[in-house]
């Protein structure tokens, strides 16, 4: 009330983009918790981020499950969209990496991994929603240890007991050098892979988040708080604003192609190992 | 019972974006173990089929109409063949009938000129007959009238015999004027 009160009579001041809006109040199952995890944490917790990944989760089964219901051989406009996305994981990604049979392993892996982030980015830029799935950690994290273990899944399979030595002293090196080798390549390979995998989908979410967020937020005070010379000013922001838009739309699909092809490039490598 | 967000927010902190929250790993791992069911279940199976399907379809169209044309190419050599057979019948019934026609030709010919010469002969011969006749009833008209002639003139009958030698003396010389003239 008091706040309500307070904007009626002065300007609203400018309330920056923060972090903290990437961690808003869990609403739903805030019990049960766990006492000795990060100041109980809420095992089962949702706030409005989960809520979004939901809405996004259960857009993309919609989609496909309906989508392919019925499908003909002459596709009609629906059908052929969807077998077009579908076509650009399997031909792009998949096969043109893993070849046609090692692409047909990972096939649900990769497309299950593109449009899941394709779908989380694009929450970011759909009015209502105003967040990428993928902006907190959780997402990008879990989907890096799944393409961490498929590369290393794929690679013991292919060549078993070879696939650690083979990564981390490949061949033709002379030995002494191994001693700067292996841990390098141990660090490139089983740690550096999946930190850069989840950092680099979460910060380009996040970031596109806070600056989409500051564009509008300087956009509204410019206009309603201060108005007279600065309404032209709010004008700019704005038009920044939609710009911004349309760039992290760009940056949606860039980065949901950029994990999955990735992920393939990995399990490619550990494949292609020489024995 | 508040979120660690909201007790930093409240201390004026800055929650750290890289430290996940267990519900936020929990329902990420919920999310994508479901869509990578469905993906890997439902959606790609039917995608899968499709695609194979059509390729079968393709597969069989191609297949229709390479078996279309061979069709049409095994008709086509079997009409060039009979065409070529009808012509090679067609020339050798010519060359007969015109070996034929020229044997016919030849016959009749030799036919006609041997009806000739037996008809130019059987003249001759004729010719040759009406000429003896001819010639032998002359002969013996020739000699009495002659001698009639010459009774009347002299006035007297001449003796057979001598007559006879008369007439033929006369008709010798005929005979010989004829030649030489």
């Amino acid at each position: 009330m008091t706040l309500l009160a307070s904007a009626a009579n002065e300007p609203e001041p400018f309330h920056p983009p923060s972090l903290a809006d990437f961690f808003p109040q869990v609403f739903l199952f805030a019990e049960p918790t766990i006492p000795w995890f990060e100041d109980d944490s809420p095992i089962f917790g949702i706030n409005r981020i989960m809520l979004v990944r939901f809405i996004a989760a259960i857009a993309l089964i919609l989609i496909f499950v309906l989508g392919t219901r019925k499908m003909r051989l002459i596709p009609t406009r629906g059908q052929s969209l969807i077998e077009m996305g579908l076509g650009f994981v399997r031909d792009g990604i998949a096969y043109d990496l893993l070849g046609e049979k090692d692409g047909k392993r990972f096939l649900p892996l990769l497309t299950t991994i593109f449009f899941m982030v394709l779908a989380m980015n694009l929450t970011g830029v759909i009015p209502f929603l105003n967040i990428a799935g993928t902006s907190v950690i959780g997402v990008p994290l879990v989907l890096a240890i799944v393409s961490y273990l498929a590369f290393i899944y794929a690679g013991v399979k292919k060549h078993p007991g070879a696939f650690f030595r083979n990564s981390l002293a490949p061949a033709g090196v002379p030995w002494f050098l191994y001693i700067i080798v292996t841990p390098l390549e141990f660090i490139s390979t089983f740690l550096l892979r999946p930190i850069t995998l989840t950092l680099r989908l979460m910060m380009n979410l996040l970031v596109g988040h806070l600056m989409l967020v500051l564009f509008f937020a300087a956009t509204h005070f410019f206009l309603f708080s201060l108005g007279g010379g600065f309404i032209a000013l709010g004008a700019g922001t704005l038009v920044f604003g939609f710009a911004f838009t349309v760039f992290e739309l760009l940056v949606c699909v860039l980065q949901a192609y950029v994990f999955a092809i990735l992920t393939a490039v990995y399990i490619q490598l550990a494949l292609a190992e020489e024995h | 019972m508040l979120t660690t967000a909201l007790r930093m927010a409240e201390e004026g902190e800055q929650p750290n974006p890289l430290l996940p929250a267990f519900y936020d790993i929990l329902w990420s791992s919920v999310i994508f173990v479901v869509l990578l069911l469905i993906f890997w279940k439902v959606v790609l199976p039917r995608v899968q089929a499709l695609l194979d399907e059509r390729a079968a379809a393709i597969e069989g169209g191609i297949k229709k109409a390479e078996e279309a044309q061979a069709e049409a190419a095994a008709a086509l050599e079997s009409y060039n063949t009979q065409l070529a057979e009808a012509r090679a019948e067609a020339s050798s019934i010519k060359e007969k009938a015109r070996a034929d026609a020229a044997k016919i030709e030849a016959d009749l010919k030799a036919r006609a000129t041997e009806d000739a010469e037996r008809i130019t002969a059987q003249a001759q011969q004729r010719i040759e007959q009406e000429r003896q006749a001819a010639f032998s009833s002359l002969k013996s008209e020739v000699g009495t009238l002659a001698l009639d002639l010459s009774e009347k003139v002299v006035g007297e009958s001449m003796d057979d015999s001598r007559s006879a030698a008369i007439v033929d003396r006369f008709l010798a010389d005929l005979e010989r004027e004829g030649v030489s003239r």
